[in-house]
């Protein structure tokens, strides 16, 4: 199993997130879903909203990431996050809030909408839920 | 000579004075050690984050990229970051003059501060005022870096100003800060600061290389924003410490010398009394 561990590390601005030997570690781009495991090819990519689940040897672990960039290298995946948070950091119900007020936004349709932002913050909203779930 | 009662006034305020910077000083040391912790905190990202845009560009080669080259605009926009808050020593000056003293003139730049002092006086010296956001240095947080990363970046793309910088007071440690002027855009990446194994990887970008970028950048320059405005907050309190310090052990000898200078006097006076009784005395026998 030791062969094939590579290090994760997730930073945030406020904190080191996250720093461990993980064998597989799954998060969402704004391509697409990815999942990486050891000696992946080196690749950038810019993320999205959505759950990261890294996979130590001792079981899983899930933490919510919004915005950010990710570094894989073969040994190292690098998550650059704007926020960060463990699902025992979330406040469900702020986040229902939070949803119920981008939804009522968008439905508004008002002209000066900023239409990306309410987007974004919806689906923030729904991400800190899901992961909750 | 100036008369006990004088001296003894002037010794009254001087100490009263002193209680005041040595209350400030304890204060800011408190504030310092809160804004240090901080400002390590935040040092990890920041440092990852020039890694990763400098290998980036690196490998990127020659994208035409808008971040990356110059537009036609004369105009330079510069970020200066100060406090809103005097009795810091030099901290405030310091950064003004790192401004005065650039090849940036009066009629070309665009002035966004953070930080009153820094906005009156460089309103005073004649320089355009485009966007102040002093409230944000009381207590920084990442979505104000943000926010003032977005302003300028318009100003960019809409082809107002060519050139980014970013002034502040670099924290290096307690007792040592170091006003800097940074250039944001367009991004200028220094290739010695490119680890060797780094240059011969061969990095896949996704979604390609220009959209990354476009995403990237701004969370770069944000990164630097909110980095600068941490750091600008733990020396703008390591500079009032060291400056309440030294005006705390200033009020000590002035104190002392006028204690010296009382003496004297009460001392001179004593004298005089006995030396006038004493011919008095003589005088009657």
């Amino acid at each position: 199993m030791a062969d094939n561990l590579f290090t994760v590390e997730i930073i945030t601005p406020d904190r080191i997130f996250y720093h461990g030997e993980a064998t597989m570690i799954e998060f969402n781009t704004v391509e697409g879903e990815i999942g990486v495991f050891k000696d992946h090819i080196p690749l950038t990519t810019v993320l999205a909203p959505g759950i990261v689940t890294i996979t130590e040897q001792e079981g899983a672990k899930k933490a919510a990431v919004h915005a950010g960039f990710a570094e894989i290298l073969g040994d190292k995946v690098t998550l650059l996050a704007e926020v960060a948070e463990w699902p025992d950091e979330i406040d469900l119900e702020r986040a229902r809030r939070a949803e119920d007020r981008a939804r009522e936004r968008l439905e508004k349709k008002d002209a000066n909408l900023d239409v990306v932002r309410a987007e974004l913050a919806l689906k923030k909203a729904l991400v800190r839920q899901d992961i909750l779930a | 000579m100036a008369s006990m009662r004088d001296i003894k006034r002037r010794k009254t305020s001087i100490s009263s004075t002193q209680q005041i910077t040595k209350a400030m000083k304890l204060v800011s040391t408190v504030k310092l050690q809160k804004a240090k912790n901080r400002a390590e905190e935040t040092t990890p990202y920041f440092n990852y984050m020039y890694q990763t845009v400098c290998s980036m560009l690196a490998k990127a080669g020659q994208v035409n990229h808008p971040y990356l080259t110059r537009n036609d605009s004369e105009r330079k926009a510069v970020i200066v970051i100060t406090s809103n808050r005097g009795l810091a020593g030099g901290y405030n000056s310091n950064v003004v003059r790192l401004i005065t003293g650039s090849d940036i003139s009066v009629e070309q730049a665009s002035i966004y501060t953070v930080g009153r002092k820094g906005q009156e006086a460089l309103a005073r010296k004649g320089y355009e005022m485009t966007a102040d956001y002093s409230d944000v240095i009381e207590a920084p947080v990442y979505e104000d870096a943000v926010a003032m990363c977005q302003d300028v970046l318009q100003a960019y793309a809409a082809g107002e100003v060519g050139e980014i910088y970013l002034a502040y007071t670099h924290f290096k440690n307690t007792v040592s800060h170091e006003p800097k002027l940074l250039k944001l855009l367009p991004v200028e990446v220094n290739g010695e600061d490119v680890a060797e194994q780094d240059k011969n990887l061969l990095m896949n970008f996704e979604p390609n290389e220009e959209e990354a970028l476009d995403l990237i950048i701004p969370k770069y320059i944000t990164s630097l924003i909110y980095g600068a405005l941490v750091e600008a907050v733990a020396s703008e309190n390591g500079a009032r410490m060291q400056a309440m310090d030294s005006a705390t052990s200033n009020a000590e000898d002035m104190i002392n010398d006028l204690s010296l200078k009382y003496n004297r006097a009460r001392q001179g006076s004593i004298t005089q009394e006995l030396t006038e009784i004493i011919a008095g005395a003589e005088a009657i026998s």
